[in-house]
């Protein structure tokens, strides 16, 4: 059995719309373009070993993605791995480190993201500092598709951090946010907004995730 | 990014074919090139970027250092709504810079149905429809694919139009538009002298008048532009263009994987076809160039299958040798490898029999007609033998899925060969039932028919096509003989085979439809999600044109035909040799038996053969 391994690639620029299902062919043609083998599963229907842990959304970008893979080679040159498979990606997928993972997958815990509420006709300052108020509180109820249907869901323990800088046009917003059970998607942070309250509901969000870490806000990689 | 753009790519389908960036794309400075072109495929992305024309072309105009070709698509309904709301005009993919402020926009127009997409891709792109309404040189808008084959219905849209195979004429027209633009040429001078290249149509340098009865008089060339204009090709197809790194696309579409050409033109000469008869003469590669071809762009592009493309796969000569040495890369990294374009005989099921080690998909013929008297009509030669043997290998050994194909409407057609349809679905019934390997899985026959087309430049160009009910009645004739449980039937709607009819034998005057189509919001004609009959018929009546005239009437010997100006190799003697032969159910022999003399030879360079 060949070992498992773990690529941290960026996704930033036009490869933020390059959807999941999309990406994981992308990076299968990806590592035979580089000439390298990946291992495939047993079975009716093999398909190649390859584990993103945190799929993206589509216009998201990110300094931090995780994906798990095998090869059929043994023991592979992990140095330059990330060169050899960068150099024949899709503009903004940079792979920027392949290394034997020591943790499970299930231990990522929080993320950072950062992000920007564009505003075309308000004032920054006063939307900052009506974010600040919004996100004080201590229970933010929105309503949000589910697996059974559309439900309510406190997303406000899945916020550990959160802060806003007024800028030109817009507010910068920094969070971290709880990447896995429960998953908040940055992108709830200008929904809650738009379901209660309007007012602050920026014209256009966009977030790039920053960092990965474990429970006890400890890098993970 | 264009700050509009990014806000609206989150809310559409499919996002990632409206960005550009994907792997092997080309990216120039545009400071240093004095030609910017917009090559633009009338269609979606996931169509466009399956074509391997446009992947050719992209690459040989791209291989003169002046030039960036970049590639633009029609985008699919929400993404047009979103982009006219938001006021973002058409773009190119590479630098996502606006297709109006380029020095040239090509189309690759290769279905009649897209030529209201393409009116409406220069609209999205703020360029003015008619070659009329754009009185300076730039940008030059032109067009290629076979749609040459009768430009007329285009013709007043379009610059100029290239007729034929387009790897060098492209760069010859680009080579000129570069002096014409550094030399603050008019655009009427650099339009004569464009005239002048071999394979090159200007339709604002041809006068069209008309008879009383509606057919065309004459079709006069001014300010010395030829009387006819011949196709250009390609002699030495083996070195012909090839890029071994092209775009790989990153999403999904339609042919995710390398295709290669084995030849151009088809020895076959099936009365209906427009391709068998344009791309001749025949010319093929080489197997190792294939094969050396086919290495190079698996391992620059990632992909996981390959396909041969051609019109007849069985007819590649050397098709043991190449899937030899392709199987030798593919098999051990696990690479399929696909054969679309098989006839029915014994040599071709030992092929398949060979590559299908897997998976078994279904068996697919193309019969077209329902008779041996119809298909030696029509010139189709295929023997229900043939269909019968290959179906009991095939059942024998372990297939259980068979499509066959006809057209209703074929010239000469009876209603006795119409129920020779329902016949040959039932023998291979029987045949599975004496034959199969695996009887409890059971069989699936599908039957699908669509309306004939009457195609320029094809030996039926002179026919009518038959009438939406006339169509519907054989359908019912049809369904009704077909009652065996394991078959099914499946007919395509005749209203779209109607409009293409109209368009592809029309005239100039057709033009003025096309536009009106447009203006009452046609647009991705092809698609059914599109398509409305009522608004093709309504604009016709709008322009005063005649749909029976166009579809419905049998054009005489010696009318002078819309497109009788464009030489696309083969004579129109022969073509009307080949229909006389077709009203006496008479073969001509394939080119290999027999040489018939059609023409086309003589578009080849000195020291080249056809088929050799």
């Amino acid at each position: 059995m060949s070992e498992k391994l773990r690529l941290r690639f960026e996704k930033t620029g036009r490869a933020v719309y390059i959807s999941h299902l999309d990406l994981m062919h992308t990076m299968q043609r990806a590592f035979n373009r580089a000439g390298y083998e990946l291992k495939y599963s047993e079975g009716f229907n093999p398909h190649p070993q390859i584990a993103i842990a945190l799929p993206l959304s589509v216009g998201a970008g990110s300094l931090c993605e995780i994906m798990d893979f095998r090869l059929k080679e043994e023991n592979p040159d992990l140095a330059a791995l990330p060169g050899r498979l960068t150099a024949v990606m899709p503009e903004g997928i940079v792979v920027t480190e392949a290394y034997l993972p020591v943790r499970k997958t299930a231990e990522l815990k929080w993320l950072r993201v950062e992000g920007v509420f564009e505003y075309d006709e308000r004032d920054p300052g006063e939307m900052a500092a009506g974010l600040e108020d919004f996100y004080r509180q201590e229970q933010i109820v929105i309503t949000k598709k589910t697996k059974r249907g559309m439900g309510e869901t406190d997303i406000r323990p899945g916020i550990r951090e959160l802060g806003f800088t007024a800028g030109e046009g817009l507010v910068e917003v920094s969070a971290v946010i709880s990447a896995q059970e429960p998953t908040i998607n940055p992108e709830l942070l200008a929904e809650a907004l738009r379901q209660l309250k309007p007012e602050l509901a920026p014209d256009f969000a966009k977030f790039t995730r920053i960092e990965t870490y474990d429970a006890g806000m400890q890098v993970y990689r | 990014m264009d700050k509009r753009l990014e806000r609206i790519l989150p809310r559409v389908q499919k996002p990632a074919r409206y960005t550009g960036g994907e792997y092997n794309q080309i990216i120039k400075d545009k400071n240093k090139v004095d030609i910017r072109l917009a090559f633009c495929f009338p269609d979606t992305y996931e169509i466009g970027m399956s074509n391997l024309g446009m992947s050719i072309l992209y690459h040989t105009m791209n291989s003169l250092d002046f030039v960036w070709c970049e590639r633009a698509y029609a985008p699919w309904g929400d993404m047009y709504e979103e982009m006219n709301r938001a006021g973002i005009p058409l773009y190119a993919l590479e630098s996502g810079d606006p297709v109006g402020d380029f020095d040239a926009v090509a189309f690759s127009i290769g279905y009649e149905m897209a030529y209201t997409t393409v009116l409406d891709m220069l609209h999205m792109a703020g360029i003015p429809l008619r070659t009329s309404d754009r009185p300076g040189l730039l940008p030059l808008i032109f067009a290629g694919g076979t749609a040459a084959c009768n430009a007329e219905p285009m013709a007043p849209f379009l610059d100029l139009f290239i007729v034929g195979e387009g790897e060098e004429v492209n760069n010859e027209v680009l080579t000129l538009l570069r002096t014409a633009k550094l030399s603050g040429w008019s655009k009427q001078d650099f339009l004569v002298k464009a005239a002048q290249i071999r394979g090159v149509y200007v339709p604002s340098l041809y006068e069209v008048s008309y008879n009383e009865d509606g057919t065309v008089a004459a079709v006069s060339p001014t300010q010395g532009a030829p009387a006819r204009v011949t196709k250009r090709i390609l002699s030495d197809f083996d070195k012909a263009p090839y890029p071994t790194a092209p775009i790989v696309p990153s999403t999904e579409v339609v042919h995710d994987r390398v295709s290669l050409e084995l030849f151009r033109g088809c020895p076959r000469g099936c009365r209906f076809c427009q391709a068998g008869h344009v791309y001749r003469p025949l010319r093929a590669k080489k197997p190792e160039t294939l094969v050396r071809q086919g290495i190079e762009s698996l391992q620059n592009t990632g992909h996981e299958d390959v396909t041969l493309l051609s019109l007849s796969t069985s007819d590649y000569r050397p098709l043991p040798a190449l899937c030899d040495g392709l199987l030798e890369y593919c098999e051990p990294r696990s690479i399929g490898l696909s054969l679309p374009s098989l006839r029915a005989d014994n040599f071709s099921m030992e092929i398949m029999e060979r590559l299908q080690k897997v998976r078994k998909s279904g068996l697919t013929f193309a019969v077209e007609g329902g008779s041996q008297r119809l298909r030696d009509a029509v010139n189709k030669n295929v023997t229900e033998e043939d269909v019968l043997n290959t179906c009991r290998i095939a059942f024998a050994g372990g297939w259980n899925t068979v499509k066959l194909y006809y057209m209703l409407g074929l010239p000469t057609e009876t209603d006795e060969d119409i129920l020779g349809i329902a016949e040959m679905a039932n023998q291979i019934l029987h045949c599975w039932r004496v034959n199969a390997k695996y009887k409890n899985r059971g069989v699936k026959i599908t039957v699908s028919t669509s309306c004939f087309i009457p195609k320029p430049q094809s030996p039926f160009q002179w026919e009518a096509q038959i009438s939406l009910e006339e169509y519907l009645r054989r359908v019912n004739l049809l369904r009704s003989a077909i009652t065996a449980r394991n078959v099914t039937y499946n007919w395509h709607d005749a209203e779209t085979s109607l409009i293409e009819a109209v368009l592809s034998k029309g005239d100039r005057r057709v033009a003025d439809a096309i536009e009106e189509v447009w203006r009452q919001g046609g647009r991705l004609d092809a698609w059914t999600d599109y398509f409305s009959y009522e608004r093709w018929i309504k604009a016709f009546e709008t322009c005063g044109l005649d749909v029976d005239f166009y579809a419905h009437r049998e054009a005489g010997k010696d009318e002078l035909l819309p497109w009788d100006h464009i030489d696309m190799g083969v004579r129109k003697e022969h073509l009307w040799k080949e229909r006389e032969k077709a009203y006496r159910s008479e073969l001509s022999p394939d080119c290999r038996h027999q040489c018939s003399a059609c023409g086309a030879a003589r578009l080849l360079d000195r020291g080249f053969k056809c088929d050799e």
